[in-house]
């Protein structure tokens, strides 16, 4: 790990009237680390992901993301152009529901090109050629390239929703409950499979999930998330094998064993 | 457009109306959107399009702008379909001849303004000359993406890969791109603009061309433009490069085999002919060669 | 042979006569008069002018006469005529609190002051054919009442606000109103641009828009408040006066719909507003606005479902029918160019593919 973190979030709040979204969080990630976000629906998770990600502006506070270029950047200072450049370049997006980040009516294939397409690559036989290498390195049958994702199932799909990201090679993927809606044979094997992609791309991760399975297999670190507020915070054996905070520990009784 | 006619103002025609029907004020509403165009090339932009006597979808764009740059001393051509006797090309011609008293021309190289459907006249257009383009829909990205909000957003942050994305599907599923008109362009390494449904073959033209080229849409309230030499490229992939649509055939009536022909259904029993889209061409072509003007 | 489409010039002049000739018809029958189609057809004038946005009853029976009664080449006719005249200025707003009421009716209680006035409505007809209207010198008379309508009678609306059981209209009169005419629009709109265009538009879509909201499409839980019809007064003020002068009076019919309640933390639920306003008696039109208006006012009041009618691009990009119809009509110019295009990639693709077809066969 390098000295200077890749995120680096500190009070950050975001209001909705006079509702709370999330309040006064802060914490940083470093180059190849994950971070798990935990918490039942509305604790806030989604609303600090989409925070983090240049969803949804904060209504107070900072997120600072260390560029490739230009040092480290409050991502809520710079221009929308350049936000929405770094959204699908240095970063990748997943979403809970694979067809909010994928494009429905366009092949696998283009779905898988269309980030490069859209930074400037223009040799049909090489984007093809990246969108089977990911298709490949997904496990979908590079056979189904030509296809819709509709003619895919859901952790098809979720993987083709991965690989639309990874095709840039972003440094920081934020992903919002991934294996959510996912069978149990499938969320298993999805999970692996990301786990090894992340330590292969050393990839540092956001994931925000209420499924404790989940970060306790790929998270490094863990924020528990309650009415907005981090409550608790730390390395995930750690804050899972002996929580502190109450409900921590209401959390991690609740689910059966592992 | 020339001094004389920005002068000519608030002279009625024998209409009744204004002079080229619209008002001053809504001539000077267009020329300042025109000069902003010009300014930007490729960038759509609005204007309070006026009901005009003819229905939206007819050249009501186009006419408009005509309508805001032409006077007295302008020669006008006007072409559908590359043809100067197509119905609706002899409306509008009878339309500017009635409201603006014009000298109209078949001729492309006598014309200073050249009003056109669907078209690039094939004859090479010189400095001096402005070529109005009638646009049904002046978006490139509308079938893509259905919201105007939306879409000026991704041409302002110049987020254009779905353009990409849809020639990469007609490769992935009919192995060439499968656009055949209104074939996308890019303009200055810029913005990205619909040539209006001019067919490919005539996209080339656009590029470098020494005429100033104005496109007016009047239901979607856009006008842009393309000034002078300016740099015009059609979409396309390194390995599968733009191309034109070739013929095997050559015009039947003038022998032309650089020229777009439509192909004519001569009987019910398969039988066809191609002609030039482009008549003036064809009839010069045979003037050229000393024949008569092919006749109905 | 090729050149079918050579002599368009005499094509179209001989079109135009034959044109004129069947707008005639039979010149045995007497010909149709200005104030016959004003005064028999006046709903149909009535609608020429709302959507026309031109208030000239016979300029619109021209229009109709001339279009042979297509109501929107009529429209069509009326707006063409309209965009060349010079504009110089906006009225006051229209007072209809003070309208000379000729119908009103308010579905929300039994009786209130003024009482309801039914006027002249096709409401409680039975849908029977007049068989005795097919002849001629039928004179019916209404017998006039032995009292008059008071001068005002006080809205609904207000006397909601009166409790402050309603949203109030907040009018921001320091803002020039906005000429959907004079620039082009821009989304979000504002809601004076979003009504002008409701205002001109189509009458049919907005029924089906409206209609929509009622199955289920963004339902906004619609109660026709008041609706109101009959005589206002135009005010204007001239640069040169400074102050309002009367320059004529013209009928309207005006539509307030409540709509379901809205609170929030700091605000106690209200009813909310839709808005109709037409010339003439065009009532169903007046209702059918109202309906979307409220409909297209879910993103502002945070309720918007996706349903057709609160989108608002979907809805003012598509609900004027001089555009639509040109637009869908221009499909019957010539469109050979394209076509040829299109006919020459098609026969690549259909070639490309038996090659490929052809390679695989002498493969297998």
């Amino acid at each position: 790990m390098t000295e200077i973190p890749l995120l680096e979030v500190e009070s950050l709040t975001r209001r909705y009237g006079r509702r709370i979204g999330c309040q006064d969080v802060a914490f940083t990630l470093w180059p190849g680390e994950v971070l798990g976000i935990v918490g039942e629906s509305g604790s806030g998770k989604t609303t600090l992901l989409n925070c983090l990600s240049g969803q949804l502006p904060p209504s107070e506070g900072r997120v600072s993301y260390l560029t490739r270029d230009r040092g480290a950047v409050d991502i809520w200072e710079i221009s929308e152009a350049q936000r929405r450049l770094l959204l699908r370049t240095d970063w990748g997006l997943v979403h809970q529901t694979p067809s909010e980040g994928l494009r429905m009516g366009v092949s696998a294939g283009a779905n898988v090109g269309e980030r490069l397409m859209a930074v400037g690559a223009r040799n049909y036989g090489e984007i093809r050629t990246e969108a089977l290498h990911w298709l490949d390195a997904l496990e979908v049958d590079r056979g189904r390239v030509d296809e819709f994702p509709d003619a895919f199932s859901g952790g098809m799909r979720q993987r083709l929703q991965i690989a639309r990201n990874l095709v840039t090679r972003p440094r920081l993927v934020f992903m919002d409950e991934p294996t959510g809606g996912l069978d149990v044979s499938v969320q298993a094997r999805l999970l692996d499979l990301i786990r090894r992609l992340v330590s292969e791309l050393s990839l540092s991760c956001v994931i925000v999930t209420h499924d404790l399975g989940v970060v306790r297999l790929l998270a490094h670190r863990l924020l528990v998330m309650r009415q907005g507020e981090v409550v608790e915070a730390g390395l995930t054996d750690q804050v899972l094998d002996d929580p502190q905070h109450p409900y921590t520990q209401m959390l991690v009784s609740s689910i059966l064993p592992v | 457009m020339n001094a004389e006619s920005l002068e000519g103002e608030d002279r009625p025609g024998h209409t009744g109306y204004n002079y080229a029907y619209l008002d001053e004020q809504t001539k000077r509403m267009l020329r300042r959107a025109l000069l902003k165009a010009v300014a930007i090339p490729g960038y759509q932009v609005p204007f309070a399009s006026r009901e005009m006597p003819m229905p939206y979808g007819w050249g009501t764009g186009g006419v408009q702008v005509t309508a805001s740059i032409i006077g007295p001393s302008d020669v006008l051509k006007v072409i559908d379909q590359g043809a100067d006797d197509t119905t609706n090309a002899v409306s509008i011609r009878k339309f500017f001849a009635n409201t603006a008293q014009v000298t109209t021309t078949t001729s492309s190289e006598r014309a200073t303004i050249i009003q056109t459907r669907h078209r690039v006249p094939e004859t090479a257009l010189s400095d001096g000359q402005i070529l109005v383009y009638q646009v049904p829909i002046p978006e490139p990205l509308r079938w893509l993406e259905a919201r105007e909000s939306e879409t000026r957003k991704m041409h302002a942050l110049r987020e254009y890969g779905v353009m990409h994305v849809s020639l990469y599907e007609d490769i992935a599923h009919h192995g060439r791109i499968a656009k055949s008109y209104d074939y996308p362009v890019l303009v200055e390494d810029a913005y990205i603009m619909r040539p209006s449904p001019i067919p490919k073959f005539d996209n080339p033209k656009l590029d470098n061309c020494p005429a100033l080229q104005l496109f007016g849409a009047g239901r979607e309230r856009r006008v842009y433009a393309l000034p002078p030499y300016t740099r015009v490229v059609s979409l396309d992939f390194e390995d599968h490069p733009f191309d034109v649509e070739t013929w095997e055939e050559s015009c039947a009536i003038c022998g032309a085999q650089d020229s777009f022909l439509d192909e004519v259904v001569t009987d019910d029993k398969g039988g066809r002919m191609h002609v030039c889209s482009d008549t003036e061409y064809c009839n010069k072509r045979l003037a050229a060669q000393g024949r008569q003007e092919a006749t109905a | 042979m090729y050149v079918a489409v050579k002599g368009g010039e005499r094509a179209i002049e001989n079109a135009h006569k034959l044109l004129a000739e069947a707008r005639r018809g039979d010149p045995e029958v007497p010909e149709l008069s200005l104030p016959q189609i004003e005064q028999q057809l006046s709903l149909a004038v009535d609608r020429v002018m709302t959507e026309g946005s031109l208030h000239d009853r016979e300029l619109a029976a021209l229009a109709l006469k001339q279009a042979r009664g297509d109501m929107i080449e009529a429209i069509f006719l009326v707006r063409a005529y309209r965009t060349t005249l010079p504009r110089f200025g906006a009225s006051e707003p229209l007072d209809t609190d003070n309208m000379a009421i000729r119908r009103r009716v308010s579905a929300t209680y039994k009786d209130l002051p003024g009482g309801q006035i039914l006027g002249p409505t096709f409401d409680y007809t039975h849908r029977l054919l007049d068989f005795a209207l097919a002849e001629d010198g039928v004179h019916p008379e209404a017998r006039v009442a032995d009292d008059p309508l008071p001068q005002s009678m006080p809205r609904v609306t207000g006397l909601l606000d009166a409790e402050g059981l309603i949203e109030s209209s907040e009018v921001d009169d320091s803002r020039p109103v906005a000429d959907v005419t004079r620039e082009a629009e821009s989304f979000p709109a504002d809601r004076d641009a979003r009504l002008q265009a409701l205002a001109r538009g189509d009458e049919g879509f907005l029924l089906a828009m409206g209609y929509s909201t009622q199955r289920g499409f963004g339902n906004t839980h619609p109660f026709a408040g008041e609706i109101r019809m009959g005589e206002v007064a135009v005010e204007f003020i001239p640069e040169e006066l400074g102050f309002a002068i009367e320059i004529g009076e013209i009928t309207v019919t005006e539509c307030e719909m409540l709509n379901q309640f809205k609170g929030s933390d700091t605000h106690a639920p209200k009813f909310t507003r839709g808005y109709g306003l037409a010339f003439g008696q065009c009532e169903r039109k007046a209702m059918s606005m109202a309906l979307v208006d409220r409909a297209l006012r879910a993103r502002e009041l945070g309720e918007a479902s996706g349903a057709p009618a609160q989108d608002e691009e979907f809805v003012l990009y598509h609900s004027d029918n001089v555009q639509a119809t040109g637009f869908s009509e221009h499909l019957k110019l010539p469109h050979y160019v394209d076509f040829q295009s299109e006919l020459s990639i098609l026969r690549n693709l259909r070639r490309d593919h038996d090659t490929k077809a052809a390679r695989k066969e002498a493969a297998e």
